[in-house]
């Protein structure tokens, strides 16, 4: 129970005027970026990271968290009302949500995604404030043999398992991994991939790569497409609040979504569109009229928009006590901690408890901020998506341009952005997943200096991995977890379009 | 490669698993160059090895799914990509010439939005100016980022 009463303390600090302003104010930002059409939680995050250099530690991881959870609301409203996902977690909530928007149900639509990721995210976050302590208590007993075990689950689900193709998801993940090698090793001082760069040296900014991937990437990608495909925000009309029918068919799907989310993002196992999948078909099985489904069915809106937050709360399970990101949104939340000082784990909520338990509780207070500020205010969001599209990606990109140089004031720096919006624009044409990239860059030398970590320990012996438990177990699952897709592959020959 | 490409031929799932062997013999030649051995296990040299071999792997995975039927990625406005591209040149131009960011990202602006369709230049280029000069503004003063100095923002 000592957790509570860390936590009661971090919501003494999170209630302080000052930090409660920074929440609002990231809050807010959160959702203006979110709600742009093609930024997804990652890409805010990634953006808004350099407007809180300069804060200090406790107040700008505030304002993170509103920056976090506002650019998850933003994007539901986007995939519902100009279908256009930002992310592939929001793709089911485009499925139903655009076709109720169509329908003229709009309003309930964002209400019941707005209700339902408070639901969500209020009862994620309460899982989040008790099972990170009683993880912490396993964790640091956990070798650095555990830590490779978990990694090598990280690659292989975020990569390989529930991807639509194992060799493009693959192949993204090696990308990532070559990204990671570049610089100096941290373990022997070796410079690798350098080629003789000073810029190199340091290794890729996890921040320069994901605006590049993203940002850049996108802002490429839609402009070569923008002739052929001309998508217009659609108008609520009607009443925006929900009737009593609308909460009666929303409550239940709410409450499971949230039963599915959270577990699923708090293991080891990243991919928030698997939950939201899951939910959308066990909302279609469940439902008194499984016939509106893709009409514009709430349960189908409410389901997987609970799922979505609930995943994106879990994820932080691993984040803050095993320092492991497992999703591309997750990572440049590392890179934030990282900014700071602060390396996520199971020492950070020894050594700085009043911070962790400061953030969680400002996750709360966030959560509630948003439902408050944003329901009301749903119809200035509505009018952000009516900035033209020009000047819309042309702000983006001198936004993005910005924040790699003002992180890091050179042409060379900026170079790579461009290079990254490069790798993107084609990752995207020839639909290669994103987010194994930049796990990848972060989880690979990590899994790198565990691995050597252990095997300094063993005096060499590979064998270790293998003789303590907890990491064999973990390995096998990893291995597991790789043959799957392809085993099924060969049972199911149908899928033979694959690759 | 200019050869004629047999029937069902993916061109670019080919491109994509030639670049994908290039870089791994490129990790692979940087790994072998390296100097510094550990006393115990593996080296820094092993974890390149180790993604030389997975990029040449997942390389030629993609050659054999070049023979495969692909999804087309449809039709492409290249004119668009070009004139994103060239905004981007030019503030990386401007930066490497000293010219400053803000004339730098106002060049990114207009070229941008045209990219996108619009043709009103002095409109664009008015709104660029702004809001280079009031992003300038806002981090240069008030959060005390530093960006890159030109002769504009010398003027503030």
């Amino acid at each position: 129970m000592e957790s509570l009463t860390f936590l009661m303390q971090g919501f003494g600090t999170a209630l302080d005027p000052m930090n409660l302003a920074f929440a609002a104010i990231g809050v807010l930002l959160g959702t203006a970026v979110g709600v742009l059409p093609g930024i997804g939680p990652a890409l805010t995050v990634a953006l808004l990271l350099p407007i809180t250099f300069k804060l200090d530690p406790g107040g700008s991881l505030i304002m993170f968290a509103g920056i976090y959870y506002g650019g998850m609301y933003g994007g539901s409203t986007t995939a519902i009302l100009l279908n256009t996902p930002g992310e592939s977690a929001s793709v089911v909530t485009a499925l139903e949500g655009n076709q109720m928007a169509r329908r003229g149900r709009g309003g309930p639509a964002l209400a019941t995604a707005a209700i339902g990721s408070f639901v969500a995210t209020l009862i994620a976050t309460m899982g989040l404030a008790f099972f990170a302590p009683l993880l912490v208590k396993v964790a640091i007993q956990f070798g650095p043999w555990d830590y490779f075990g978990l990694m090598l689950i990280a690659f292989v689900t975020v990569s390989a398992t529930f991807g639509s193709s194992p060799l493009r998801g693959l192949t993204s993940l090696a990308i990532g991994l070559w990204l990671g090698l570049i610089g100096i090793d941290q373990l022997t001082g070796q410079a690798r991939l350098a080629f003789g760069v000073p810029n190199l040296l340091d290794g890729v900014e996890v921040t320069t790569l994901a605006v590049g991937l993203f940002a850049i990437g996108e802002a490429l990608h839609v402009a070569s497409r923008h002739l052929f495909n001309d998508e217009k925000p659609i108008a609520i009309k009607g009443s925006i609040w929900m009737s009593r029918q609308d909460w009666k068919r929303s409550w239940k799907p709410w409450l499971r979504g949230t039963a599915i989310g959270f577990p699923i993002g708090a293991l080891p196992a990243g991919g928030a569109e698997i939950p939201t999948f899951l939910s959308y078909t066990t909302e279609r099985k469940l439902a008194e009229k499984p016939e509106e489904f893709g009409q514009g069915a709430i349960e189908g809106v409410a389901g997987p928009e609970a799922a979505n937050n609930a995943s994106a709360a879990g994820t932080l399970v691993p984040l803050l006590t095993l320092g492991l990101p497992t999703s591309a949104t997750a990572a440049v939340m590392l890179a934030g901690f990282q900014q700071y000082n602060l390396q996520p784990g199971p020492l950070l909520f020894v050594q700085h408890p009043a911070l962790v338990w400061g953030l969680v509780a400002s996750l709360f207070i966030a959560n509630v901020m948003l439902l408050v500020l944003n329901l009301p205010l749903v119809g200035l969001w509505v009018r952000l998506l009516k900035i033209p599209l020009p000047w819309l990606y042309a702000g983006i990109l001198v936004f993005a341009c910005m924040g790699t140089i003002a992180a890091n004031p050179s042409v060379v720096e900026l170079m790579m952005l461009v290079a990254f919006g490069v790798l993107g624009f084609i990752m995207r044409r020839y639909d290669y997943p994103i987010a194994p990239v930049v796990v990848g860059l972060i989880l690979g030398p990590m899994a790198d200096s565990a691995l050597r970590r252990s095997l300094q320990m063993s005096l060499g012996d590979p064998m270790v991995l293998l003789q303590h438990p907890g990491s064999a177990i973990m390995i096998a699952i990893a291995a597991v977890a790789l043959l799957a897709p392809f085993v099924f592959k060969g049972l199911a020959r149908f899928r033979h379009d694959e690759d | 490669m200019t050869t004629p490409t047999a029937r069902g031929l993916h061109r670019p799932t080919l491109v994509i698993g030639l670049a994908l062997f290039a870089l791994a013999f490129i990790t692979w030649r940087d790994a072998s160059a390296m100097q510094i051995r550990a006393t115990y296990g593996m080296g820094a040299d092993a974890a390149s090895y180790f993604v030389a071999l997975f990029l040449a792997l997942m390389g030629a995975g993609h050659l054999v799914a070049a023979f495969r039927w692909q999804d087309d990625p449809g039709p492409t406005d290249w004119k668009a990509v070009g004139w994103v591209a060239l905004g981007l040149g030019s503030l990386i131009a401007a930066l490497w010439f000293g010219a400053g960011f803000i004339i730098g990202s106002t060049l990114l602006f207009v070229f941008t939005a045209r990219a996108f369709g619009r043709r009103a230049w002095l409109a664009d280029l008015a709104l660029g100016l702004i809001l280079a000069t009031g992003i300038f503004l806002l981090f240069n003063k008030l959060l005390t980022l530093s960006l890159p100095m030109g002769p504009v923002e010398r003027l503030f």
